[in-house]
């Protein structure tokens, strides 16, 4: 792949046999959550709009990998459950507001595109494109403002490069030289568009050029390259004097743009052909060469392991209650007292 | 007479103008190849070509604001926003171009285009895929908002909003794009923009609605005549121009007046609905004007079906002002 080099060349640790299982674990997590959440949406169990992270995972589990959602900060599109639970938020919670529970991350008042966990500086999903790459900005900031030293990394699709958002942001990230990561998960569609159909130039990385922002592409199936291509991209804006990166992240939607999505613009074989670089095949294939196969009985164990915890989740989420309808009411002002807030029953 | 539904009407008008007028262009997400994410735009790229049914990047201020270009130089562009909620990002251009540009080029321009959009709450879409925007735009003079609640008035009103002169907005009310079928003539009419539709004939309360809720307004009005209150319901099928004549006609008779929308209240089209009734009907009134609309707050998920204004909240709202 024509990458740019980093001109840092930060040591990554190559991977041990603990943390490759950890890569694993977190992947098939986020791939049978996605599967289980298909399942229910089509028994109506999810109502609205669902975007699975299928054939994604190796992008979010190797953000998380490289950062610490103690000291960064995530800021995210729409297809955001993948990324919630890759930086930790529990399966139960995430799922609960796909069902629309109380229980939900956002009470059950927002739904699949809306995925927040102010513990964890996970800033939400986010259902306007390119809406979100702002508030990067903004967060990037205020870091330097306050003297912290969080990485923000903000990611998107490749239609929300063609939004004039993304090209205002990438230059104040630029101007600023604020901490701030632009990863973009180009998976080659936004909904039944090609990236050749609506894009100029496709090559993602070269498109921060303009405000001289550094592109990298990076192989987005494989989690060790991306865990580590992001190091380096954190490494390289942390400091006070750093400067933002631009990571294009090669990747593909094993499904459809959406659960509506009978995905008829690209065809059979172009599908079959991308699952052969199954990012959890990717990942073993990387083991095994290193020598660190996994064998068969540990991952009968972590399928199992992984399989309780989706199943679990699902349950919690069934057996939660709706939101009462007087939760209608709370989170408009600060206050439900606020004589701004005009209550009508 | 076929039997369509409102996309197929919305397609159907499409067609028919696009075959008539070659100025006439369709642009916006999806809306190629791929005929668009309500498959309102089916067909088109196939009988008229790339050139004219055009896919665009994900760019809805350029979007508008390249319409605005096409329009200057005499095309008919018909823009799509893919949903309602997606509108916010083109704000810029409609308002300060689009609605402006004859007035600001002293009238020796104009950009007439239809930007069309499905709106409204009932699938529970939550937060960016449910709202009515439409008093957003009847408050930017210099636009038209027209906005159909079945297929026979899509079709004629969107053929009236492609052939005018003006900028239009045509909101589709997608939670019936499917649900609300009827007889469409075939071939090109028009129905005038401006002009309300009287869909059921009362002496005790008029209900004005427009869109979706015109289907939850008629079901009010039903049970209400069961229970005995005898209401009058108006389409008001285009909010700007406004059928204000036919409302003034109806309340005058009535002197009672319940306002239905799906957007939050204040500032809602129902309260400039009001402002006018009562400068217009004030001594015919018995009761005080009613709304029945959204909360306000943002749309909810979950809570969709508490915040909506169904019909079983008009019809409250109807009893009470009937009591009164
Ligand atoms: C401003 C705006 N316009 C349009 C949409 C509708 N829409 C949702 S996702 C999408 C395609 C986005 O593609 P991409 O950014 O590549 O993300 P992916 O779906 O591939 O993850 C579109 C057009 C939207 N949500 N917001
Ligand atoms: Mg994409």
């Amino acid at each position: 792949m024509p990458a740019k080099a980093s001109p840092l060349a930060e040591k990554v640790p190559a991977p041990d046999r603990e943390e490759v299982l950890a890569l694993y674990r977190r992947m098939l997590l986020l791939r049978r959550f996605e599967e289980a959440a298909g399942r229910v949406y089509t028994e109506g169990r999810i109502g609205g709009f669902c975007h699975l992270y299928i054939g994604q995972e190796a992008i979010a589990v190797g953000v998380h990998a490289a950062l610490d959602p103690a000291r960064d900060f995530l800021v995210n599109g729409y297809r955001d459950h993948g990324h919630a639970l890759a930086w930790g938020t529990e399966p139960e919670r995430v799922m609960a507001e796909l069902y629309g529970r109380a229980s939900g991350v956002t009470k059950g008042k927002g739904g699949s595109m809306h995925m927040f966990d102010a513990a964890r500086h996970n800033y939400g999903g986010y259902g306007i494109v390119g809406g979100q790459v702002p508030l990067a900005v903004g967060l990037a900031f205020a870091q330097r403002y306050r003297q912290a030293d969080g990485v923000v990394v903000c990611l998107f699709g490749e239609a929300a490069v063609n939004n004039g958002s993304f090209h205002e942001s990438l230059n104040m990230a630029a101007l600023w030289k604020l901490p701030c990561i632009f990863l973009c998960e180009n998976n080659r569609y936004g909904m039944g568009t090609a990236i050749e159909r609506s894009s100029a130039v496709t090559e993602v990385w070269q498109r921060g050029s303009a405000s001289a922002v550094r592109g990298e592409l990076v192989d987005g199936m494989d989690v060790l390259a991306m865990r580590d291509a992001v190091a380096r991209a954190a490494a390289e804006c942390r400091p006070r004097d750093g400067r933002p990166v631009l990571l294009e992240a090669r990747t593909y939607r094993f499904r459809g743009h959406s659960m509506a999505d009978p995905a008829t613009y690209r065809t059979r074989e172009e599908v079959e052909q991308q699952k052969k670089r199954d990012p959890l095949n990717v990942l073993a294939e990387h083991a095994r060469a290193a020598g660190l196969e996994l064998p068969r009985g540990d991952l009968e164990a972590l399928e199992a392991e992984v399989a309780k915890r989706v199943q679990a989740a699902l349950e919690a989420a069934d057996q939660a209650p709706d939101p009462a309808p007087e939760a209608i009411w709370q989170d408009v002002y600060a206050s439900p007292a606020d004589p701004a807030l005009h209550r009508e029953i | 007479m076929p039997v369509l539904n409102v996309i197929q009407a919305v397609n159907d008008a499409l067609r028919t103008e696009m075959r008539r007028d070659p100025s006439v262009v369709v642009m916006g997400e999806d809306v190629g190849r791929f005929g668009g994410v309500f498959r309102a735009t089916q067909g088109l790229h196939d009988e008229f070509g790339a050139d004219r049914v055009i896919d665009t990047p994900l760019a809805e201020g350029g979007i508008v604001g390249t319409a605005v270009g096409m329009a200057l130089y005499g095309l008919r562009p018909v823009p799509e926003i893919q949903f309602a909620d997606f509108i916010f990002p083109a704000m810029d251009q409609i308002v300060n171009e689009v609605a402006k540009y004859r007035y600001r080029s002293g009238g020796q321009y104009a950009c007439p285009m239809v930007i069309r959009s499905p709106y409204g709450g009932g699938i529970r879409g939550g937060h960016y895929h449910s709202q009515s925007p439409e008093a957003h735009f009847v408050h930017t003079p210099g636009l038209k908002v027209v906005v159909p609640s079945n297929p026979y008035d899509a079709k004629g009103l969107l053929i009236s909003a492609i052939r005018d002169p003006d900028p239009v907005l045509f909101f589709e009310p997608k939670r019936v794009y499917r649900a609300a079928k009827g007889e469409v003539p075939e071939g090109e009419y028009e129905i005038p923009l401006g002009q309300a539709k009287v869909t059921r004939e009362g002496g005790q309360v008029t209900v004005l609605a427009w869109g979706a809720m015109w289907h939850e307004a008629d079901q009010a009005v039903r049970e209400a005549a069961e229970a005995g209150v005898d209401c009058e319901l108006l389409d008001l099928r285009s909010l700007q121009p406004l059928d204000v004549e036919a409302i003034e006609r109806s309340v005058k008779k009535t002197g009672r007046a319940v306002i239905v929308h799906e957007a939050p209240r204040t500032c809602g089209f129902g309260a400039e609905l009001s402002a006018l009734i009562q400068e217009r009907c004030f001594l015919s009134l018995e009761a005080p004007i009613t709304r029945v609309t959204g909360f306000d707050t943002p749309f909810p998920y979950t809570l969709e079906a508490e915040y909506l204004p169904r019909a079983p909240r008009i019809l409250r709202a109807i009893r009470e002002v009937a009591a009164f």
